[in-house]
């Protein structure tokens, strides 16, 4: 059952040195506070896991509290590269294990699904074959010769940001879900932290928009911001200058690690960070009304006995 | 580039498109003789109508107004390879003769020389769309004989067409390599040849294409 936390209690307790994290957001709700505080707890020898590590694996592996990466994507997207990714890779500073976005979602039902592994067909005629020891070649038992498959990838943490959970950890997302809930499900831990805690009636009123159940859920942080650089639909946009200024300060190592040293290390934690940046923010939150339509779950009472 | 891509768009067709140059030419045939066209990204949004150039694929503004959300895992399974993507841009930086795509890496893999994005859903959209389409400028580095490495290798059935700044190039469906296929105005046949990285067939269709002033040309 899901407890509340502060950020830095869910991360002190839940991430473990040398264990495998995902941290979710397909570019849109990315867990950038749950990240700089992994970063400022000094939480080392992690596997990070994302379809795309983003600015937020980048900062977390130039922090150097990564020893290994399985991903997608490399990008930070919509500006250009992942500079700290890039010299850590180019220069042998720290393994990777590399996937499709097809077929890491594939090993990421895989595992949520208990399967042994599953059929990735469009992997078996690339190189990326032979440098992932995570895929093999079975015979198809139905006649249709060789095919590629995955083998499960298993998070032991999930770290997953979302607009609004209810105090079990029930959680409600809307825009780009990306890929919460299959990380979420695979993984044998998750940690939610979200912009709002809501009453569980106000769920319960909209059933179709919930994404991940509080069973599933360790810990709940309340963590308004907590996406920031990157955006969350209907409260904040995304912070592209930061996306550009990253990539500019992360050209090298020791521009990076000026950033990290006054934004995270030198903060205490997200509160100061959001204080830091206030005026920034509140321009960033100034979004439009366009509210979802509503529908009737209405029921006729009257109609109970099956028996009758 | 742009308005060469734009062109090859189809009114009624799904399209999966990214940020960038590929989401600006499914605009351009959308603003002109493509209004009904089915904007797909990765992320999940399906249908959008931007209200502004979106910053990333996951951008609100892809979503507000969308005619649906889906989660990536469904993107994947049910249109990319549900094989229900008509025309899916995708990016590399080497191109082959056989239609093959490198994204991952220039150099030896373990220990690069340019470490690349790598394939995101490359892998798998050039598998299962009926269409890829790839902008890329006419380069030699970027037309070998052999990309050095296969992050997508288009089966039998798909159709690969690469759009450059001079020519288009296309692996027809059913078709064993890559041909020449469209030429811009003003460029010649030699032109293309010397370039690209091998002995370039000419496909029976080839035509001359106008392609008129768009954003970038």
């Amino acid at each position: 059952m899901a407890e509340r936390a502060t950020l830095s209690e869910a991360v002190a307790e839940l991430v473990e040195p040398g264990s495998s994290l995902y941290i979710t957001g397909f570019t849109h709700l990315i867990g950038f506070a749950a990240a700089h505080e992994i970063i400022r707890q000094k939480i080392e020898d992690l596997t990070l896991i994302r379809l795309t590590p983003d600015v937020v694996y980048d900062q977390m592996i130039a922090a150097g509290v990564a020893s290994r990466l399985v991903f997608s994507y490399l990008g930070n997207p919509g500006v250009g590269n992942l500079h700290a990714i890039r010299r850590a890779i180019e220069g042998g500073e720290i393994e990777w294990t590399e996937y499709t976005h097809g077929s890491l979602i594939a090993a990421l039902r895989a595992a949520a699904s208990n399967l042994p592994f599953a059929p990735v067909e469009a992997v078996g005629a690339t190189d990326l074959m032979k440098h992932n020891p995570g895929y093999a070649t079975v015979e198809d038992p139905f006649g249709g010769g060789e095919i590629a498959v995955v083998a499960p990838v298993r998070p032991d943490l999930a770290i997953v940001h979302v607009q609004r959970v209810d105090q079990h950890g029930n959680v409600q997302v809307w825009g780009s879900t990306g890929d919460i809930r299959e990380a979420a499900m695979a993984a044998d831990r998750v940690i939610v932290t979200a912009e709002e805690i809501v009453d569980e009636a106000e769920l319960r009123s909209d059933p179709n928009r919930t994404l991940l159940l509080g069973a599933n859920v360790e810990a709940i942080a309340l963590a308004p911001m907590a996406a920031h650089p990157s955006y969350a639909q209907g409260m904040y946009a995304r912070d592209n200058r930061f996306y550009r200024e990253w990539a500019e300060m992360s050209s090298t190592a020791e521009g990076a690690r000026a950033y990290l040293d006054r934004e995270v290390h030198g903060l205490d934690g997200r509160e100061a960070y959001c204080e830091l940046h206030r005026e920034r923010l509140n321009e960033l939150k100034r979004v439009g009304d366009q509210p979802a339509g509503t529908v009737n779950f209405g029921i006729n009472a009257a109609i109970a006995d099956v028996q009758e | 580039m742009l308005t060469a891509a734009a062109g090859f768009l189809g009114n009624n067709e799904t399209v999966l498109v990214g940020v960038g140059m590929p989401g600006q030419a499914a605009t351009l045939a959308q603003g002109s003789h493509a209004p009904e066209l089915t904007l797909v990204y990765e992320s999940g949004a399906i249908g959008s109508r931007p209200a502004r150039p979106p910053l990333s694929i996951g951008d609100p503004t892809l979503f507000a107004g969308a005619l649906q959300s889906l989660s990536v895992a469904d993107v994947f399974t049910f249109l990319i390879e549900g094989g229900r993507i008509d025309t899916a841009f995708v990016g590399a930086a080497e191109i082959d003769r056989l239609g093959r795509l490198n994204s991952t890496v220039i150099g030896p893999y373990e220990s690069p020389k340019v470490r690349l994005p790598g394939s995101g859903g490359a892998c798998e959209i050039v598998q299962y769309a009926k269409r890829s389409l790839l902008l890329s400028p006419l380069q030699e580095r970027r037309f070998p004989a052999e990309v050095n490495f296969v992050t997508s290798a288009p089966p039998e059935r798909a159709e690969i067409l690469i759009v450059t700044d001079q020519c288009v190039l296309r692996r027809a469906p059913g078709g064993d390599e890559v041909e020449l296929w469209r030429l811009y105005e003003g460029v010649e046949v030699a032109d293309v040849d010397a370039v690209v990285g091998w002995p370039l067939r000419t496909s029976p269709e080839l035509e001359r294409m106008e392609v008129g002033g768009g954003i970038d040309d």
